[in-house]
């Protein structure tokens, strides 16, 4: 039996967990998109082991990529050829797909970016700083309390005639506009579209602040799911927004393709195999009293191995494993 | 009389030196840790600048060790930092401490004034002696510079990572309990000659990148989250122009070589910016302009969160970014500052620094081959 040579790519985020296995085209042959809920080893291991079940007897795991706020926790999990910032694989994933694009709006589960892109390079970025409010988890959290669907959330934006104006600077005073909003009787779907052309102003002025965003303009993340951010981003920018086929994935994709690369070059991998996920992982945390920063040390264990530790400000603890081994692989 | 004085990086040695010189008792302040900014932010306007709050927290935990006089520099300040002195004499007055606070800020009041505050910490050892003790500190402190310097050479092309902190913070161990300056000069020389020592990867070229920004932010590792060893250890070349010892040798002891050439850089950017507007402003858009002539691939500005001066040098950069085709990144800090999101974005800056230098050089490759 021939098996296809794949790349998986993981996205550790704060609200999903994305798995995708790509071909040596660059192809989608499957991807996975779980909730994180918090508990990122449990999932993650189920995660891997729903998706190679599924593609089982088919493919070959020949390069894995961490990307995403979980991606040292999982390189050491699955020993990752390649750990990657979110920013330089979602660069990296759309240049791949549209190498046209000169601006990659990225909004996630808790951040939110802008990617500026000329002559093929990733020339500029910022991610959101201070505020959240333009980010998933708040969308979340305001379908919940409407108790919509986040699903339908963008599809009922889309169904509103006027608009109401919500305050968006701050993501607790658009929550009290909205719900003062409600108060005066305005239909939902036109607070949901309010709050999306809030959301999109916020972004703007705070991530997108003083970057020039020229098209082709490419809308990637969880969020751009959402027709109704999607449809105000068009109208606020006055040009047309790509929201690519595999939109919600694109970090993982990007990761993957690294992966590829890496692989390549080494002509081998540092996976650990689907076997040695189904180990015992657990994390540990201790103070060091070694000075009156008292960082507080994450110790990651497999069975009885430390496999990584973290925290620390002047890195003896971390020197301490990686003197023994070479378990991250830096690119 | 206890001396003490707030810390910035490696400051700490020429001082050291300079009273051990002069024979006056002094408390170096424990290395800045989360404890000493506890202390500040409990005691500070939760609106002030980071640098207030920190060194608050520097002074109490000198004053626990039993200093009881604190000597610091004011700037008669264009920014916040001139009433460093000030406020923070009536912060510590109201947390209880009776200790004296000597500002030695340029002598505009006449010579005489300035010289009755020097004498409050010389007491009235003879004036020679004085001198002699300032020339020592001032060979140490540029020594010092020198170390740093070299520390940042080496971080970046290291064969086996970790060899160089390891070497400077057995230095930084070690030199506290030395004592004079002929005895720190000898300490420094011989790190030094083990930092040569050090095994280093030659055919390296790495990323240059150059720190721009408010003084204490940049020189101060606790307060920029180790930026330089972030930077290093990715394999970064950092360049770092502004120093305690440029300070020195700008405003307090002026070489006049130095000078002209730290003026010759402010003055090439006054298409920009053309006067001091406060703090490190001006240096801040001059080195930026300076260091993307002298080729760096890219710049990082680092500022205290709602630092006046540094905020108008940020809308200034992107027009040089613009025109001299240089990435130039800002990093905002201040104690809420998230690590993961500080090392996410300095490791995507890099990357973007390494495509951006591959790209260059396909280009010029490209020409070559035209040719």
């Amino acid at each position: 039996m021939n098996l296809e040579k794949c790349y998986l790519g993981i996205d550790v985020g704060s609200v999903s967990i994305n798995l995708v296995f790509i071909n040596k085209d660059h192809k989608v042959v499957d991807k996975l998109y779980v909730r994180t809920e918090g508990k990122p080893i449990p999932i993650l291991k189920k995660a891997m082991e729903d998706i190679s079940k599924r593609n089982d007897g088919n493919i070959k795991i020949s390069g894995v990529g961490v990307t995403g706020s979980g991606r040292d926790l999982a390189s050491v999990m699955v020993g990752a050829d390649v750990v990657k910032n979110e920013i330089t694989a979602h660069g990296v994933a759309v240049l791949t797909y549209y190498p046209d694009t000169s601006t990659v709006i990225e909004i996630g589960g808790q951040d939110s970016k802008i990617i500026i892109i000329r002559n093929g390079v990733v020339s500029d970025f910022a991610m959101n700083t201070v505020c959240a409010a333009g980010t998933g988890s708040f969308l979340d959290r305001q379908a919940a309390r409407l108790n919509i669907p986040i699903e339908e959330f963008g599809q009922m934006a889309l169904k509103s005639k006027s608009p109401v104006r919500i305050a968006g600077r701050c993501a607790v005073f658009a929550e009290s506009d909205m719900v003062h909003k409600q108060q005066m009787g305005c239909p939902p779907e036109d607070i949901i579209r309010g709050l999306c052309e809030a959301l999109v102003r916020n972004y703007l002025s705070n991530v997108g602040k003083g970057k020039e965003i020229l098209p082709n303009i490419v809308f990637q993340g969880g969020v751009a799911a959402n027709q109704g951010i999607r449809a105000a981003f068009e109208q606020a920018l006055g040009y047309q927004v790509i929201v690519p086929e595999h939109y919600d994935v694109m970090g993982a994709i990007g990761v993957a393709i690294l992966a590829q690369r890496e692989a390549e070059r080494k002509g081998s991998t540092s996976f650990r195999g689907i076997e040695n996920m189904r180990q015992d992982f657990r994390a540990r945390a201790f103070e060091c009293n070694g000075c009156p920063n008292s960082c507080e040390i994450i110790e990651f264990i497999a069975g009885k191995t430390t496999l990584a530790r973290w925290g620390d400000r002047c890195g003896k603890w971390a020197m301490k494993v990686e003197d023994k081994s070479q378990l991250r692989s830096l690119a | 009389m206890v001396i003490t004085f707030p810390h910035m990086g490696t400051m700490y040695i020429p001082v050291k030196a300079l009273f051990d010189e002069l024979g006056i008792n002094i408390v170096i302040p424990p290395r800045i840790s989360k404890r000493t900014l506890e202390v500040g932010l409990k005691c500070c306007p939760e609106m002030a600048c980071l640098p207030l709050k920190v060194t608050i927290g520097n002074y109490v935990e000198s004053i626990k060790r039993g200093a009881d006089t604190i000597v610091l520099s004011g700037s008669c300040g264009p920014c916040r930092f001139g009433y460093y002195g000030v406020v923070q004499k009536e912060i510590l007055r109201d947390l209880g401490y009776d200790v004296e606070i000597v500002i030695l800020d340029p002598p505009r009041e006449g010579i005489k004034e300035f010289w009755e505050r020097v004498k409050k910490i010389t007491g009235n050892s003879p004036l020679y002696k004085g001198l002699r003790a300032i020339n020592k500190a001032f060979k140490v402190c540029e020594e010092t510079e020198r170390l740093l310097k070299l520390v940042l050479q080496k971080r970046c092309r290291e064969v086996y990572k970790g060899d160089t902190d390891r070497t400077f913070n057995r230095f930084e161990d070690k030199i506290r309990s030395v004592k004079g300056a002929q005895g720190i000069l000898e300490c420094i020389q011989e790190t030094r000659k083990q930092l040569e020592n050090i095994k280093v990867d030659n055919n390296k070229k790495p990323i240059k990148v150059g720190l721009v920004g408010e003084i204490y932010t940049i020189i101060e590792p606790y307060v920029n989250l180790n930026i330089e060893k972030r930077l290093g250890d990715m394999g970064v070349e950092v360049h770092r122009e502004m120093s305690v010892d440029g300070w020195v040798k700008y405003h307090l002891a002026p070489d006049i070589k130095f000078r002209r050439k730290q003026k010759q850089i402010l003055e090439s950017s006054k298409d920009y910016l053309g006067l001091c507007i406060g703090g490190h402003a001006w240096e801040t858009v001059a080195h930026t302009l300076n260091y993307s002539r002298e080729g760096m691939d890219g710049i990082i500005q680092i500022l205290p969160f709602g630092c006046m001066p540094e905020i108008v040098a940020e809308s200034i950069l992107p027009t040089i970014a613009k025109e001299e085709c240089i990435p130039i990144m800002t990093l905002v800090v201040d104690e809420l500052t998230g690590e993961a999101g500080y090392q996410t974005r300095l490791e995507a800056f890099v990357d973007l620094l390494h495509l951006e230098r591959s790209r260059r050089e396909n280009e010029f490759g490209k020409v070559l081959s035209w040719n």
